[in-house]
């Protein structure tokens, strides 16, 4: 009997594995640097079991922003801010502790309350803080950082842990969060009967991947609408690279591209009305821009050399594109105005896809020296360039819209799989995948 | 079959295949003449009986000689390239003259040139650089005389490489560009 208890359980373990995300995310460096900070598990009343411990995903959500090391030791596990003994927190040196609570109030309705608070503050005030203004003695509160009160039903939880998250990062570093973010990719698995290549949107810690596309030729180069609605993609199912706009909600397509030749590197303007591609039809490579109305083209490079991988500044007015114009390949900016164009980079054998962060600041870039291929980060005022990751065969990098981590592909193994690095370099992560090989990650807009 | 007969067939085979051996024009009015003939045994009917069935014959061994020639230039239809190089190295000349024969001879075959580059790199770049392996062994088909019509092209980059182990050596087999009739 006992046997038969433990193969249930086994069999029970590898079916919870499977209906587990693709894409787990194991952070390989970072945790020391990053600030403590303890999310306290969420009380819960009600029927059965809570739906899912919103506590554990803010602390998943917090270790992978790459500033947070929420592995911290708890003094004690207090659900309500009359319970929190400040001196025993402040001893065990965090700065912070998110304490929560859930209760069901209907059939699949649950109230969940929320609290941040800061335990430094708490322990001067006794979180009776009190200011003076205007000659009249106030309560603050000021230790409370943030506090929520939700309702919502159950398939609603973990969207609203990733809130709870954006709102807490954002307390504590002034940066908006950006975990309820999507990331789009192309996952090759040739193990598959057919149509092996496959576009795939998941949340940005890998939970509820969907497939959006199956295709037995190639599919390339995912790029985001600003409003998040859309993805561009470049795919080879007609024999020859083409163009598509698809709707993520509707699931309509558009042809936009099919020129003689290269049909690629699609990337949309700010304002999304615009398209920056590849286009060779013309003879070699080079970037155009369409209007997405019209359809009309723009040329934008005219270079006997290759010219490729655009991708528009923030403010929408420049494009920054790999060009192979003075020798090997390095990257370049255009000005849409004046088409004044300029030399980005000058270190290293090559850089490559470059993008600038969503400040304006920095060049984002894959770059190659002696022979090894690593995603790299330029500052756009001192010039100084910085590489960023010490993994293998880097490429496709791509920002998060806070401007804090980027996503990029490389191999591990045998295999190619997503990895997060922050833009100081500091935090890192792999994203293994449990098959195929996984590339062309792009990272959503703010969602 | 009688000794007769089989001297009969090799009497008209043998011209045939020495034709199909030869250049594509006579290629072309071989075929006219085939037609015609069918056309004429039609006309006169039954006793022709046996012309038919040797002219049957004949296409079948013809047929059978240039799917043969096409094996052959499938098994030689990759030309490697250097790292970050479009250059065809002159070990191919050969391989590609076979292939632009080929090509002139039959007017209404066509090929598509596969561009491909290894995993090193971005996917974007080494779509550029796919084509570019893909146009230099287009220009040298079309330099040796094969008609621009007969000849389509399409880069894959790094997406569809040979080997996926990722050594150097796999690196050097997906530097290619391949030929796809």
């Amino acid at each position: 009997m006992k046997r038969i208890v433990f193969l249930f359980v086994c069999l029970f373990s590898l079916v919870a594995q499977k209906a587990h995300a693709t894409l787990e995310i194991l952070i390989t460096e970072g945790l020391d640097t990053a600030r403590p900070i303890a999310i306290v598990p969420f009380s819960y009343e009600g029927d059965g079991v809570m739906p899912l411990q919103l506590a554990d995903i803010i602390k998943a959500d917090l270790a992978r922003s790459g500033k947070f090391n929420p592995g911290v030791k708890m003094p004690q596990q207090p659900t309500s801010e009359a319970d929190v003994d400040y001196a025993q927190w402040v001893e065990s040196g965090v700065e912070a502790i998110v304490i929560g609570r859930v209760k069901q109030t209907a059939f699949d309705q649950y109230h969940v309350h929320v609290k941040l608070l800061d335990v430094v503050r708490g322990q001067v005030t006794g979180g009776f803080g009190r200011t003076i203004e205007a000659g009249e003695q106030l309560e603050t509160n000021d230790h409370i950082l943030y506090e929520a009160d939700v309702s919502v039903e159950s398939r609603r939880f973990r969207y609203l842990a990733h809130h709870f998250s954006d709102n807490i990062f954002k307390s504590l570093t002034g940066i908006p969060g950006a975990f309820k973010t999507k990331i789009a990719y192309v996952l090759v698995d040739n193990e598959k009967e057919s149509k092996p290549y496959q576009l795939v949107v998941a949340d940005y810690d890998g939970y509820g991947e969907k497939v959006l596309l199956s295709s037995e030729e190639p599919l390339m180069s995912p790029s985001w609408s600003p409003d998040a609605t859309k993805l561009a993609y470049v795919t080879f199912e007609n024999r020859q690279a083409q163009i598509y706009i698809q709707d993520l909600y509707s699931s309509a397509r558009q042809k936009i591209a099919s020129f003689p030749g290269i049909n690629g590197s699609p990337r949309w303007s700010p304002d999304g009305k615009k398209m920056a591609l590849v286009l060779s039809k013309d003879g070699n490579p080079e970037i155009y821009v369409m209007d997405l109305i019209t359809k009309r083209l723009r040329r934008i490079t005219k270079n006997r050399n290759i010219d490729t991988e655009p991708s528009w500044s923030p403010d929408g007015k420049e494009i920054v594109f790999t060009s192979e114009r003075g020798g090997k390949p390095q990257l370049y900016s255009v000005n849409l105005a004046t088409r004044k164009v300029s030399r980005l980079t000058f270190t290293g054998e090559m850089n490559l896809g470059g993008s600038i962060t969503p400040d304006g600041k920095d060049l984002v870039m894959v770059n190659r020296t002696r022979g090894n291929y690593h995603i790299g980060r330029l500052d756009l005022n001192s010039r100084a360039l910085q590489v960023l990751t010490k993994t293998y065969l880097d490429e496709s990098p791509s920002i998060a819209p806070n401007g804090t981590m980027i996503i990029y592909s490389t191999l591990h193994g045998q295999n190619q799989v997503l990895a997060l690095v922050s833009l100081d370099g500091r935090f890192k992560a792999r994203l293994p995948s449990g098959r195929g090989q996984v590339k062309a990650p792009a990272w959503s807009p703010m969602m | 079959m009688q000794p007769s007969k089989i001297v009969k067939a090799l009497a008209i085979a043998l011209p045939i295949l020495t034709l199909a051996a030869c250049g594509s024009t006579q290629d072309a009015e071989q075929q006219v003449e085939e037609t015609n003939q069918a056309q004429q045994t039609e006309q006169v009917e039954t006793p022709a009986n046996v012309e038919v069935s040797k002219l049957e014959k004949e296409k079948e061994l013809q047929m059978l000689e240039r799917q043969k020639q096409q094996d052959m230039l499938r098994q030689n239809a990759v030309i490697r390239f250097e790292f970050d190089q479009a250059r065809i190295g002159s070990e191919y000349f050969e391989i590609l003259e076979a292939h632009a024969s080929f090509l002139r001879d039959n007017p209404e075959a066509k090929v598509v040139v596969e561009g491909h580059t290894d995993e090193r790199g971005t996917p974007e770049y080494n779509i550029a650089l796919g084509e570019r392996r893909a146009k230099a062994v287009v220009k040298y088909l079309q330099n040796l005389g094969v008609s621009a019509s007969q000849i389509s092209q399409v880069s894959y980059g790094e997406e569809k490489p040979e080997n996926t182990s990722r050594t150097e050596a796999a690196f050097a087999a997906n530097r290619r560009a391949v030929l796809v009739y």
